[in-house]
C-alpha cells in the first residue's frame, strides 16, 4: 500500500502513514465518513424512490402521449377533462389510437387481516390497448365481465391468501364500497408514498364503485402515435387543436417530469429528504474536521521540523489533503456496502422501489470528497502554528 | 544582493569556498514589543570560514539559541546584517527562507522523528525535499548514512522501537543524507551516552574535513571541545571571547 501510494504521488504517504499509524482515530473517522454515507444514501434512497414511485403507474401505460386536464399537477390531485377532446385528439395527424383512462382512489379493509389498504383504481375499457406492463395487458379480458379486477401484488403489506386463493380457484371475492368485486388476476406495481398498491377493473365496474365519476368525464386521454411520427409535433398540434384550454397534451416523457417536479415543490417529502441529505453532509464533516485538527495538532512538532529542513507550506496542505481523500476512499466503500444491506431491508419493509441506480454511488463519493476535503481545508488553518523557531 | 535575485540551490552549493559560511555584523535581535521588548542579542560580529567546526558556549539565556535560529534562516533577522553562504538574510521573504534552508542541516536536540516513518523512512524525508531527482538512488543513500551512524541493522524500525540515543542519531542522519552546506546541532550529545557522542561528533569532524561542511555546534558539554576549530563564548547577548581550539585547551 506505501509503496503504491509512494509510487503515485512520488513522495512518501506521510497522511496515509500517519492515519494507519492511529488505529483507534482512523477507525472513528473512517466510522465517521461511513455513517454520513449510509445516511445521504438512505435519504437518497428514499427519496428516489419517491419519484420513482409516484410516475410507476405512469410508465405503465401504453402512449405516446397523454392529455390531461390544463391544470394538471400529479396523479394524486386529479381533475377530469372533457371527453370529447380524445375526439378532437384523434383527428389530428399522425394519432392513431386514443383511449379514456379513469383515475381515483378507493380504501378498502381487509376484513382477514383488519388492514386498511389505499387503492388507486384504475378504470379502463377491457378492450383497449392501455398497458405497456404485459402482465395487465394480458389480463385486460378478464374484466368484460363485470365486478372483476386485477390486483396489484406488489401493495404494501399485500394479503398472500389473495395469490394463494387466485392460483387455486382463479379468484378471490372482495367487498369494496359496498360491492362484491372478483379479483381475478394479479400484476406487480408496488407502492407509491400516497396509494399503498393498485387496482384495474373496466371503466363500468370503476362508474359502479365511484358512482361520482361519468364516462364523459375521464381523468387522462391515452394517445398513441403512428409509426414513425413525430411526437413532439403531434403533441403541439394537438393542443392547438383543442376549442378550449380545459384540456393539455403531455408527451409520455414530459408528464413523468411533471409529476416529479410536483413531487419535489409541492410536497414536503421532496424538502425532507434534501434536508437529511445537508444533515447527513454535515455530520460527516464535523467528524472528519475533529479527527483531521487533532491530528494536524498531534504533529505539530514534526511538521515544525519538516519546515525547518526546508519544506514548504504546499507540502503540509497536500498531507491533510492526503488524509482526507483516503478517510474519504475508506469510508465510502463500507458506506456503500451497508446502504445496500438498508435499501434491501427498507424496500421489503415499505413495498417502495429503493433501488441502487448506478448513478447514485457516482454521486455520493462525489460528496464524499467534497465533504472530506472541505473538512481538510479547514483542518489546515492549524499548520501555521508549526513554527521552526520554537524547536530549539 | 536583496531575495529577488535568489540563486538556484546548485549554484549556491557551487559558490566559492572563498565565501564565508556565515558571517554577521552588528546583528540585533529583541523579543515581544512596547515595554516589554527585550534585546537578547546586541550587535554580534561572527565570521565563519567553509569547513570550520566551531562550537558556541555560554551560560543559560545567554542567546546561543536565538543566533543558531537567525543565522540557520529560522527566524527572520530584524536589524543588523546576516549572510549565510554570501545570501543576505535581513529582509529576506519565507520563501527566499525556506530554500535557504534546504542547504542547511539540522540536529535539534529533540529529536522530533516522524513516529508513523521507519528510520529508512524519517531519513528519506531529509532526501525528498530536494524533489523528485533526488530520490533516484534514495535507498542507496539513506542506508549509507544510516549505517554512518550505527544504525545499519535498524532501518525498518519505527522511533517507538529505539532507544533515545539511538532516536538523535536517526535524526543526525536525516540531518546529513542532503549533503548540507552547513550543519546546525543545538546541544547534539544531550541525550546522548559518552561514547556516542564521541562518535557523532568525529563524525561531523570528518564531514567537515572531507566535504568542506561547515558545522556550528551549541553545546554545554566540554568533553567535544578537542574537535573544533574554533570556540566561541557567549554572555548576555554579546560575544565576548573567540578563541582556537588549540589555546583553549592550553589555558
Ligand atoms: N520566543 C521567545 N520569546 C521571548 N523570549 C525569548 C524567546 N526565546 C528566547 N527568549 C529569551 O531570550 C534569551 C536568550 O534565549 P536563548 O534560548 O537564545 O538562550 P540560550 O543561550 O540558548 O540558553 P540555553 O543554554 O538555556 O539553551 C533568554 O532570556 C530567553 O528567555
Ligand atoms: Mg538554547
Amino acid at each position: 500500500m506505501t509503496f503504491v501510494l509512494t509510487w503515485l504521488i512520488g513522495r512518501l504517504p506521510i497522511g496515509w502513514l500517519q492515519l494507519q499509524h492511529n488505529r483507534t482515530r482512523l477507525l472513528s473517522a473512517v466510522g465517521g465518513v461511513t455513517f454520513a454515507n449510509v445516511l445521504i444514501f438512505m435519504q437518497l434512497g428514499f427519496m428516489g424512490a419517491l419519484f420513482e414511485s409516484s410516475v410507476k403507474a405512469h410508465r405503465s401505460w401504453n402512449a405516446d402521449i397523454v392529455i390531461a386536464s390544463s391544470d394538471f399537477r400529479s396523479i394524486r390531485e386529479l381533475n377530469p377533462l372533457p371527453r370529447a377532446r380524445m375526439f378532437q385528439a384523434l383527428a389530428v395527424d399522425g394519432v392513431a389510437e386514443a383511449e379514456c383512462l379513469y383515475v381515483a382512489p378507493k380504501t378498502w379493509t381487509d376484513p382477514e387481516t383488519g388492514d386498511t389498504t389505499t387503492f388507486r383504481v384504475t378504470g379502463v375499457r377491457p378492450d383497449a390497448h392501455a398497458f405497456k406492463d404485459e402482465r395487465i395487458q394480458s389480463q385486460l379480458h378478464l374484466l368484460r365481465e363485470g365486478d372483476v379486477g386485477l390486483v396489484d401484488e406488489g401493495s404494501r403489506q399485500f394479503n398472500p391468501h389473495i395469490s394463494e386463493n387466485i392460483a387455486r380457484d382463479g379468484v378471490h371475492q372482495v367487498e369494496i364500497a359496498g360491492r362484491r368485486l372478483e379479483l381475478r388476476g394479479l400484476f406487480h406495481q408496488g407502492a407509491s408514498f400516497d396509494a399503498d398498491g393498485a387496482l384495474v377493473v373496466s371503466d363500468q365496474t370503476f362508474f359502479r364503485m365511484l358512482p361520482q365519476f361519468r364516462a364523459g368525464t375521464p381523468s387522462f386521454i391515452l394517445v398513441r402515435c403512428d409509426a414513425g411520427a413525430d411526437v413532439e409535433r403531434v403533441m403541439a398540434d394537438i393542443n392547438a387543436s383543442f376549442s378550449e384550454a380545459d384540456a393539455r397534451a403531455f408527451t409520455m416523457e414530459g408528464i413523468v417530469r411533471a409529476e416529479q417536479s410536483y413531487q419535489r415543490r409541492q410536497t414536503p417529502i421532496g424538502f425532507v429528504f434534501s434536508f437529511g441529505i445537508v444533515i447527513g453532509f454535515i455530520v460527516g464533516l464535523v467528524m472528519v474536521y475533529q479527527v483531521l485538527t487533532t491530528d494536524v495538532q498531534d504533529h505539530l512538532p514534526e511538521y515544525a521540523t519538516f519546515k525547518a529542513i526546508g519544506y514548504s507550506s504546499w507540502y503540509f496542505l497536500s498531507v491533510v489533503f492526503e488524509e482526507a481523500l483516503s478517510l474519504a476512499t475508506l469510508g465510502f466503500f463500507p458506506g456503500l456496502m451497508i446502504s445496500l444491506v438498508l435499501y434491501h431491508v427498507a424496500a421489503e419493509a415499505t413495498a417502495l422501489p429503493i433501488t441502487m441506480p448506478w448513478t447514485r454511488p457516482l454521486m455520493v463519493s462525489g460528496f464524499t470528497l467534497l465533504m472530506c476535503t472541505i473538512s481538510g481545508a479547514l483542518a489546515t488553518r492549524r499548520l501555521a502554528q508549526a513554527d521552526p523557531a520554537d524547536l530549539f | 544582493m536583496g531575495p529577488a535575485s535568489t540563486d538556484s540551490p546548485r549554484m549556491l552549493a557551487d559558490s566559492p569556498h572563498s565565501v564565508p559560511a556565515i558571517e554577521t555584523r552588528g546583528l540585533c535581535h529583541s523579543f515581544g514589543g512596547g515595554e516589554a521588548k527585550l534585546e537578547v542579542l546586541h550587535s554580534i560580529d561572527l565570521k565563519i570560514e567553509r569547513g570550520e567546526v566551531i562550537i558556541l558556549m555560554g551560560p543559560s539565556g545567554s542567546g546561543k539559541t536565538t543566533l543558531l535560529t537567525l543565522v540557520g534562516c529560522l527566524r527572520s533577522v530584524q536589524t543588523g546584517s546576516a549572510k549565510l553562504l554570501g545570501q543576505e538574510l535581513l529582509g529576506a521573504d519565507e520563501r527566499h527562507l525556506m530554500n535557504m534552508r534546504r542547504h542547511l542541516g539540522f540536529i535539534f536536540q529533540a529529536h522530533n522523528l516522524h513516529n508513523s516513518l521507519s528510520a529508512l523512512q524519517n531519513v528519506r524525508m531529509g532526501l525528498e525535499v530536494h524533489g523528485r531527482a533526488s530520490l533516484k538512488q534514495w535507498r542507496v543513500a539513506c542506508e549509507n548514512t544510516l549505517k554512518l551512524v550505527g544504525l545499519g541493522d535498524r532501518l525498518h524500525y519505527l522511533p517507538g522501537k529505539l532507544s533515545g540515543g539511538q532516536k538523535q542519531r536517526v535524526a543526525i542522519a536525516r540531518a546529513l543524507v542532503g549533503n548540507p552546506d552547513v550543519v546546525f546541532a543545538d546541544e547534539p550529545t544531550a541525550a546522548l551516552d559518552r561514547a556516542t557522542g564521541q562518535q557523532v561528533v568525529s563524525l561531523l569532524r570528518r564531514l567537515a574535513d572531507e566535504r568542506k561542511t561547515t558545522v556550528f555546534i551549541v553545546t554545554h558539554d566540554h568533553r567535544i571541545l578537542d574537535y573544533a576549530d574554533r570556540i566561541v563564548r557567549m554572555e548576555e547577548g554579546r560575544i565576548i571571547d573567540s578563541t582556537t581550539a588549540v589555546q583553549d585547551l592550553a589555558e
